[in-house]
């Protein structure tokens, strides 16, 4: 990741990205390694709204997330965070990734490691005080897991991990939030507790963007959806877009030749 | 630990010569000689910030690279020393210079590794031995050529192989201080920084920290503590590096304390490993420096207190008494309640004793809690309820006795004593609750609930109990203990 760099910022201005919009992106196109490959994407997020992004595996769900967050470098397109660069605007932007992207074993306890949401804040050099660690409790009560503060990260369960990594989101204290599959593999309890989450967010006015992998409770959870397969299939309020027909193009297997080329793209770097 | 590598030192040398040595020995221990200070302070100064580095090195899943800094650092030195010679005969034996050389090939070698990882197809791991086989060659090769120099023998530079901290001199000693500072420093500076860096590369590279950055600062930490090492510890410095921290973690949970206990290591490993090379001439310092860290990791990975063997070993026993315990006081608790139903049934229209145990609400009441300890338990019934063995009974209610759960009643009989009735009311609510849920949820046959329940309850933890309370709530009321599902 090192290498992520983005060609995103030169463009930025050109384009006119509504600044009503947490998430403005405009036709661009990733291919990065091993990662999927996303074409030609465009979309404006509405604000307030509880967003799924949905899609088969290998579509390209966590890589729109993670191009938006800057960390994989993108051919060509821009992508504009509440109308300016992100880089501008990270404090707007909390993430949430995947729970299996890092190593739980590692030598924390869930109040630390929610901490580190506000390092940035901090700044270099300067110690952790007390009234960062009160706020990091503040955001474990919000998920219910002030009991668990000072336990290792290790000890906790699949589900508590989940909620670890959401108070450490919601410790940003941002306007925008993305998550990487929070729903996958957690317990009920934290399934409820998510939702409150996102709830309590949309209350407050944020905006939350949601790689989420049960079609089941799409309709229930959240107010749009994003139907991903390599390219964006259809967007826009559940009611309207996540009909059967839709549902059936963005999972009736990959458009091949779109695949295919994305498969030279992404072998181009590697000889 | 110290006493352990004495001993097997004793073994290595006949004793007579150990006698005779006896009194540089008793020198060395007590510091009395100038030089030993001066070495001691040396190799515990890189063995402290060693510690250091290492463990961020460790946490971000570094350590081969260690290895390959440590290993490429050879050519660099040979380099060095030719260049040195080569301008005017004699300064290419000036530690700096020949230091400037490891650094300088160390480097090299890890921007090879970052430009193979990223321009090729090559997998990680193929990246760092690669690298490491073709600068550690390269740099035997050149060894060979400095010793054939009419100069090149007397120059010293084997022990930039093995190390040799009993050569160390107050210059050296001066130049490590320095060095030791600024990366002790930096790492006390940067330490919120790499902690994120190390856990979470991605949330930290979303918050704007340069990830790429911080990475090449830890590595330079690593080629700077490695080529400082060099000298005394030889191409073994990574060891150094990669032990203290390991052996840690046995120790702590905690970021902060793993770094302090991993410096302590550090430092104890590089001086008892110098102790015992001055005392022992034919040791070389680096693989005895290398070698006390690996007596230190043994009795941390044995005797750590947060996940050494001995310690999860114990916590294992602890844990099969505790279900020994449950087991027991559940066994008892089920016989008895067959005894004050049945009595219950006989007498229904009787005495109006009515006490059916599943129907008395709130937690055991003190007169359900005497009723139960009123009942005496034979031996021989404990048998007929559950497969125990005679040995595993009399083990299990020695402790429960000890522990104030049962007391005994007759040569034969045990009875609850009025905190057991309590525990076992709640072991066999759990336990059943447990059952009930297996049966009407997950769809297992009831006679084959019993044992899936016994070796789950006993890790039913207090939010699951609450859970299960809720999904059986039409059947169980609150603080009920519900009826067996099951004949027992």
């Amino acid at each position: 990741m090192e290498s992520a760099r983005s060609n995103l910022d030169s463009t930025a201005g050109e384009v006119v990205h509504p600044e009503w919009s947490p998430l403005s992106i405009h036709d661009m196109t990733v291919a990065y390694h091993r990662q999927p490959v996303l074409w030609d994407i465009d979309y404006d997020a509405p604000p307030g709204k509880l967003i799924a992004i949905v899609g088969p595996n290998g579509a390209g769900k966590s890589t729109l997330i993670k191009a938006a967050l800057n960390l994989v470098p993108t051919i060509s397109g821009s992508v504009a965070v509440f109308g300016g660069q992100y880089r501008k605007q990270r404090g707007r932007v909390g993430y949430v990734p995947q729970r299996s992207s890092v190593d739980w074993d590692f030598p924390v306890n869930a109040l630390e490691a929610v901490t580190m949401a506000l390092y940035r804040k901090i700044g270099w050099f300067r110690p952790v005080r007390k009234h960062h660690r009160q706020l990091a409790m503040k955001a474990l009560v919000r998920v219910g897991m002030q009991d668990f503060a000072m336990r290792q990260i290790s000890q906790l369960s699949g589900g508590q991990q989940q909620r670890v990594f959401l108070a450490r989101a919601l410790a940003q204290e941002a306007d925008l939030y993305l998550m990487d599959e929070p729903f996958a593999g957690v317990d009920a309890a934290t399934e409820r507790a998510i939702v409150d989450v996102l709830r309590d967010l949309q209350q407050a006015g944020k905006t939350a963007l949601v790689v989420h992998h049960d079609l089941q409770t799409v309709s229930e959870y959240f107010d749009e959806v994003i139907l991903l397969n390599l390219r964006l299939v259809a967007s826009g309020p559940v009611e309207e877009v996540f009909t059967t027909e839709n549902l059936r193009a963005t999972y009736g297997g990959k458009l091949a030749l779109l695949d295919q080329v994305g498969h030279r793209m992404t072998m181009r770097g590697e000889g | 630990m110290f006493l352990v590598l004495l001993f097997l030192l004793a073994f290595m040398f006949p004793t007579s010569t150990f006698a005779a040595e006896s009194n540089d020995i008793i020198r060395v221990l007590t510091l009395q000689d100038y030089n030993t200070r001066v070495v001691l302070l040396g190799t515990l100064l890189l063995g402290v910030t060693s510690g250091i580095v290492g463990t961020f090195m460790l946490l971000r899943r570094q350590t081969l690279i260690g290895d390959v800094v440590s290993h490429s650092a050879l050519p660099g030195v040979a380099i060095a020393f030719l260049i040195g010679e080569a301008v005017s005969p004699g300064s290419g034996r000036s530690l700096h210079w020949l230091l400037a050389g490891a650094a300088a090939t160390g480097l090299l070698a890890v921007v090879c590794v970052g430009i193979i990882r990223r321009y090729s197809v090559v997998k990680p791991d193929a990246a760092l031995a690669t690298v490491l086989g073709v600068f550690f060659g390269f740099g035997a090769v050149l060894f060979k050529t400095v010793q054939e120099l009419p100069t090149g023998n007397q120059a010293g530079l084997q022990q930039f192989i093995l190390g040799s901290a009993s050569t160390m001199i107050a210059s050296d000693v001066a130049i490590i201080a320095k060095a030791t500072a600024v990366v002790l420093v930096l790492s006390l500076l940067l330490f919120k920084e790499l902690s994120i860096l190390s856990f979470d590369e991605d949330f930290a590279a979303a918050q704007g920290w340069p990830v790429g950055m911080l990475d090449l600062g830890l590595t330079g930490l690593v080629v700077g503590i490695t080529v400082i090492g060099l000298e005394s510890v030889g191409i073994l410095m990574v060891a150094l590096l990669i032990t203290p921290p390991t052996a840690a973690r046995f120790w702590t949970d905690n970021f902060a304390r793993m770094t302090l206990v991993a410096a302590a290591i550090g430092g104890a490993s590089a001086t008892v490993g110098c102790l015992l090379s001055a005392m022992v001439p034919k040791l070389a310092g680096g693989p005895t420096i290398v070698l006390s860290g690996t007596a230190f990791f043994v009795l941390s990975m044995l005797f750590g207190t947060r996940r050494g063997i001995v310690q999860r070993w114990l916590r294992h026993a602890a844990n099969r008494r505790r279900i020994g315990r449950d087991d027991l006081l559940r066994a008892m608790y089920e016989i008895i309640e067959a005894r004050l139903v049945s009595a219950d049934d006989q007498s229904a229209t009787g005495n109006g004793l009515n006490i059916s145990p599943s129907l008395s609400g709130g937690e055991a009441t003190e007169e359900e809690s005497a009723l139960f300890a009123k009942q005496a338990v034979q031996i021989s019934e404990l048998f007929n309820h559950r497969s125990w063995s005679a040995r595993r009974v009399r083990q299990v209610i020695a402790a429960a006795e000890r522990e104030g759960t049962v007391r005994m009643d007759s040569e034969t009989g045990w009875r609850l004593t009025s905190s057991g009735a309590k525990t076992a009311r709640r072991a066999v609510r759990n336990h059943r609750l447990w059952e009930m849920y297996l049966i009407s949820h997950a769809e297992i046959a009831p006679s084959h609930v019993d044992r899936d329940a016994d070796d789950i309850e006993h890790v039913l933890g207090t939010e699951v109990i609450e859970q299960l309370e809720q999904l059986l709530a039409s059947r169980v009321p609150p603080a009920t203990v519900p009826p067996s599902p099951h004949p027992l």
